[in-house]
């Protein structure tokens, strides 16, 4: 199964997922306070970049000026080397993949006329567009026989798979999401975000991503960008923004001072590539190693330390997905880990298995 | 009974008459309506995108619905004379106020968030009024539809006052005559037309995949 459909690849305005914001600021004509004051920021092609800040942060009228739905009262933003802002508007807007939350999704339109508007806004053939909508419907695990159904005959979570399909349909480099979680229950929630970490892996988009909520944010992002008030306040990755805070009020946020929060931030290979593999080795316990409970290196310390307490072993056995034995840790590892100054992120890919 | 039964007998007595008076009555109505349609319609499509004028024009529009439709004919006549169409004027009056106010508030209320997403996507501003805009306004203009549709079609009855024809001439017959079965050739249709074209609008509202 192929992903690209190169067809409408070269008539692009814009070839690149790279976002480059500029000095961008907005007010708002009848606010005197700038929603987004003075922002640079640049996003690495194919990353996963989170606005996260508390509600009138700014954070939504950022992602909105990048498919101009909002203009910068000054500022530039560029993708790649085209400044948005020379762009034929509806052009930009038809590569440019967009989620909102809850409603997005058209009521008088069935799943497959949701999904396949921006292709028919391009012309693309009807054949063309049946395959890619069959080919999106599996990608985002929703059921052939859906495709002639109404959004209200869906789940909120359907719902939002559609709406994560449709934004995909004429695989555009970026995507733009604007919480588009937060009406979900608690369960779906979790199902649709590690279902975007799964595709983001596999798909190779660069997206900006806005949410409220901080686990989201650390769990998504390769790098959270923190407003407030309108402004930036610091622009890391998860684990950088939860040890290095730049001040209180984001030592506050991601909760620096919780340790199971960092735990849950550093994958088991990390430690076991940090551990002196010839000392292992010699290790006598390593000869038991069969009696001790194992874990799967795509796992984070917050489970290790978890199935540590709970099994009352003192080591555990630590196999990569096909089961190969690759070391073992102990509480004294996550210890150790832990006053490290140089946590080493956990690869967000590791854990997605095809 | 013996009413209805004079009155069936009075109907097969002046069949080419009634088919007649019955295909005057619906071309009336259909007209009118038609017309008001072709009218209102858009108007209440550049009212909902105009703020600033919309209340003015909707107020104006809800004052209009309070002038009884008797009064609208009577109305026509001094300044249109007799006939058909001072008729077809009054009842196209008549119709306007439904469907201009539902277009106009099937279009607000439309859900803000589908249209931000539908010009995000990259719809121009045409492609979001049709193809996002009236198709989810539709369920609200069919009910205007319906409601000026039962109002033209009894309303069409008072035209035979100022000579406009249609199955009012036999309730005004029977009312000069005072004969009450002559009066029910003409009141049961139009009450059989305004009920069938109650059916017709409601079972295509609820054919409509959107409520």
């Amino acid at each position: 199964m192929t992903y690209a459909s190169s067809k409408t690849k070269e008539s692009r305005v814009t070839q690149s997922g790279e976002i480059l914001f500029e000095d961008v600021s907005k007010t708002f004509e009848s606010e005197q306070i700038p929603a987004v004051d003075s922002i640079s920021l640049q996003v690495a092609a194919g990353d996963l970049v989170v606005f996260l800040g508390p509600s009138g942060s700014g954070k939504t009228t950022l992602l909105k000026m990048v498919n101009r739905l909002y203009e910068p009262t000054s500022g530039k933003i560029w993708i790649g080397n085209e400044d948005i802002q020379r762009l034929p508007l509806n052009d930009l807007r038809r590569q440019i993949g967009y989620v909102i939350q809850q409603v997005g999704l058209f009521p008088h339109m069935t799943v497959k006329k949701n999904i396949s508007v921006v292709p028919r806004l391009l012309d693309w053939e009807k054949n063309q567009i049946q395959s890619r909508v069959e080919m999106l419907l599996e990608l985002t695990g929703l059921p052939n026989t859906y495709l002639e159904r109404y959004p209200n005959q869906l789940s909120g979570g359907e719902q939002q798979r559609v709406g994560l399909a449709r934004a995909l349909a004429a695989d555009p480099d970026i995507l733009l999401m604007d919480e588009p979680f937060a009406a979900l229950d608690a369960i779906n929630r979790e199902r649709l975000q590690k279902e975007l970490l799964r595709l983001h892996c596999k798909l190779d988009k660069t997206i900006l991503f806005v949410t409220h909520d901080v686990e989201e944010a650390l769990l998504l992002a390769d790098k959270i960008a923190v407003l407030q008030k309108g402004k930036l306040v610091q622009y890391d990755t998860p684990i950088d923004l939860v040890t290095k805070p730049k001040n209180s009020f984001i030592k506050e946020l991601v909760g620096t001072n919780n340790i199971l929060r960092r735990l849950s931030l550093v994958s088991i290979k990390s430690v076991v590539k940090a551990q002196d593999h010839e000392s292992l080795r010699k290790n006598p316990v390593n000869q038991g190693a069969d009696l001790f409970p194992a874990i799967s290196t795509g796992e984070d310390l917050r489970s290790a330390l978890s199935l540590l307490l709970s099994s009352g072993s003192d080591y555990l056995r630590v196999e990569d997905s096909s089961g190969t034995a690759q070391g073992l840790i102990s509480m004294d590892d996550l210890r150790k880990m832990l006053m490290s100054d140089n946590l080493a992120e956990k690869k967000k890919c590791d854990e997605i298995s095809d | 009974m013996e009413i209805f039964r004079d009155a069936y007998n009075y109907f097969l007595l002046n069949q080419s008459f009634f088919w007649e008076a019955t295909g005057d009555h619906l071309i009336l109505s259909f007209s009118a309506l038609g017309i008001s349609l072709l009218v209102a319609f858009p108007i209440g499509l550049w009212i909902a995108k105009k703020k600033n004028i919309s209340q003015v024009v909707i107020n104006v529009f809800n004052a209009m619905r309070v002038v009884p439709s008797l009064a609208i004919l009577f109305l026509a006549l001094p300044y249109l004379g007799l006939g058909f169409v001072p008729s077809l004027i009054a009842l196209t009056v008549l119709a306007f106020p439904p469907v201009l106010i539902s277009t106009y508030t099937g279009i607000r209320g439309v859900n803000p968030s589908v249209i931000e997403s539908a010009s995000g996507m990259g719809m121009t501003k045409a492609q979001v009024l049709t193809q996002i805009e009236i198709p989810l306004a539709i369920p609200a203009i069919v009910s205007g539809i319906r409601i000026a549709s039962v109002e033209v079609i009894s309303s069409a009855t008072l035209a035979s006052f100022i000579g406009g024809g249609g199955l009012g001439d036999f309730i005004t017959r029977g009312f000069a005559l005072y004969d009450v079965p002559v009066m029910l050739v003409g009141a049961i249709p139009v009450a059989l037309l305004a009920l069938l074209s109650e059916i017709f609008w409601s079972t295509i509202i609820k054919k409509y995949p959107v409520q």
